[in-house]
């Protein structure tokens, strides 16, 4: 069988986002990169994958897809079984309705909050010369604050967010937080013990030690 | 057995997401307000149901559930009757649900707000912010444009999950001076058109409370 293949930088986030669920179902996988210097994600055989013009985008065989919460979803699915890993819960609808719920808080929620801190501390700077806005930082910490807060109380319940299992919310969360705890606002994480042990154990995972030392957080 | 309980403003285009499903599986259900304007959503009482304070909330026995995408896809789970709004394994439902959620929304919700919802409020809309989302929001339809050239639904040849959670926002954004975005493209107009037409949602719009200037 093929290797699928992923489209877009390696150390890009969202692609991490599904290589992270590549590891841990054990698939093989083939990163092919695309220039975002060069603008290849504009090109005619990029928009073919991802009409968007973003990266990244997926191809299984003759299946095609982009957005990576739907493409991690499907190696998720494809996988699953043979590899005995059950990060989606399916079969049992209230573990699956939280997953999907803390995946919701991820995409709409958390990352709002934590990912301007990200480009404005580490990616801006290094990608347009540009310096860090410390306006939209502050702005973006103390909305991050109270998003914590929420986090704290259910991780002091849950040893992960959908329950007591590790699921594809927990994952969703590793490739922005890797890049946060490189920017000088770190320690934000110290004043939530809980949340500093659940991403303690997350940035422990073999899948996410491997993808780690491939997103550097020097740019 | 008590009714469902949905939690919000019944104006509120992310809860009239949620009210659309319901409605769907011909399900019922009543709304419980939560006055955002008196800041019932930052209550004990709400953030019992949601800890950060957003509607809308679904009770449902005793499942409680937040974020309207994932009340919807439990609704399209659990409920067998009515039209089969989550087909699975379906990779490209799967995609469109996130176009809709990355792409689609984060335009088409300012614009909204600025458009509708703030003139509501006593408020004036920016026309700097209107112009930025009008022009964003152009370019993710012209890809919906070429899509639904191709596709009568957006994950293909049948309604689901990913046309419905399309249309809180859609209808909101028809009572506003940009619903020319939509009535513009013909294949997305002619999708609209189509999927507006559905019983389920003409019974979901018949219950907001649009005041009578909108």
């Amino acid at each position: 069988m093929a290797p699928v293949k992923v489209f877009g930088p390696a150390m890009s986030a969202h692609a991490a986002r599904i290589l992270v669920c590549l590891e841990e179902v054990g698939a093989e996988y083939e990163v092919v990169n695309v220039d975002m210097q060069a603008k290849e994600h504009k090109s005619p055989e990029h928009l073919a994958r991802n009409p968007f013009g973003q990266i990244p985008a997926f191809q299984d065989g003759d299946i095609v897809l982009f957005e990576s919460r739907a493409i991690a979803k499907y190696v998720l699915r494809k996988y699953s079984k043979s590899a005995g890993v059950d990060l989606l819960r399916e079969g049992d609808l209230k573990e699956a309705a939280m997953v999907d719920v803390w995946t919701e808080v991820e995409a709409h929620t958390y990352n709002p909050a934590l990912s301007p801190v990200v480009y404005e501390c580490l990616i801006y700077p290094a990608m347009r010369g540009v310096p860090t806005n410390q306006k939209v930082v502050e702005e973006s910490l103390e909305k991050l604050k109270k998003v914590l807060d929420v986090y704290e109380a259910r991780l002091s319940k849950h040893d992960y967010l959908a329950g007591d299992f590790l699921s594809f919310a927990d994952l969703n969360h590793f490739p922005y937080t890797h890049y946060f705890m490189g920017t000088p606002h770190a320690s934000l994480f110290d004043a939530y013990p809980h949340v500093k042990a659940w991403w303690e154990r997350l940035a422990a995972r073999p899948s996410v030690k491997k993808l780690s030392a491939g997103m550097p957080l020097k740019f | 057995m008590a009714p469902r309980k949905l939690y919000g403003m019944p104006l509120s285009p992310n809860v009239v997401r949620v009210a659309a499903a319901l409605n769907e599986k011909g399900l019922d259900f009543e709304i419980v307000p939560v006055d955002l304007r008196t800041g019932a959503h930052k209550q004990p009482e709400f953030l019992a149901l949601n800890p950060f304070g957003q509607i809308p909330a679904l009770q449902d026995g005793d499942e409680v559930l937040y974020e309207s995408r994932a009340i919807n896809r439990y609704i399209a789970t659990k409920y067998t009757e009515g039209p089969e709004l989550l087909p699975t394994p379906s990779a490209k439902l799967e995609v469109w649900l996130e176009v809709e959620s990355h792409h689609f929304y984060p335009h088409v919700s300012p614009l909204v707000f600025q458009l509708l919802i703030k003139p509501m409020l006593g408020g004036a809309a920016d026309p700097v912010v209107v112009d930025k989302h009008a022009h964003e929001l152009a370019r993710v339809l012209d890809v919906y444009e070429t899509h639904l050239a191709q596709n009568k639904y957006l994950a293909g040849d049948a309604f689901t999950l990913a046309d419905l959670n399309h249309m809180s926002y859609l209808f909101c954004l028809s009572k506003t001076p940009k619903a020319d975005l939509v009535a513009s493209r013909p294949h997305v107009k002619a999708w609209w058109d189509d999927i507006s037409a559905r019983p389920a949602f003409q019974k979901t719009v018949a219950a907001i409370p649009f005041p009578p200037s909108a």
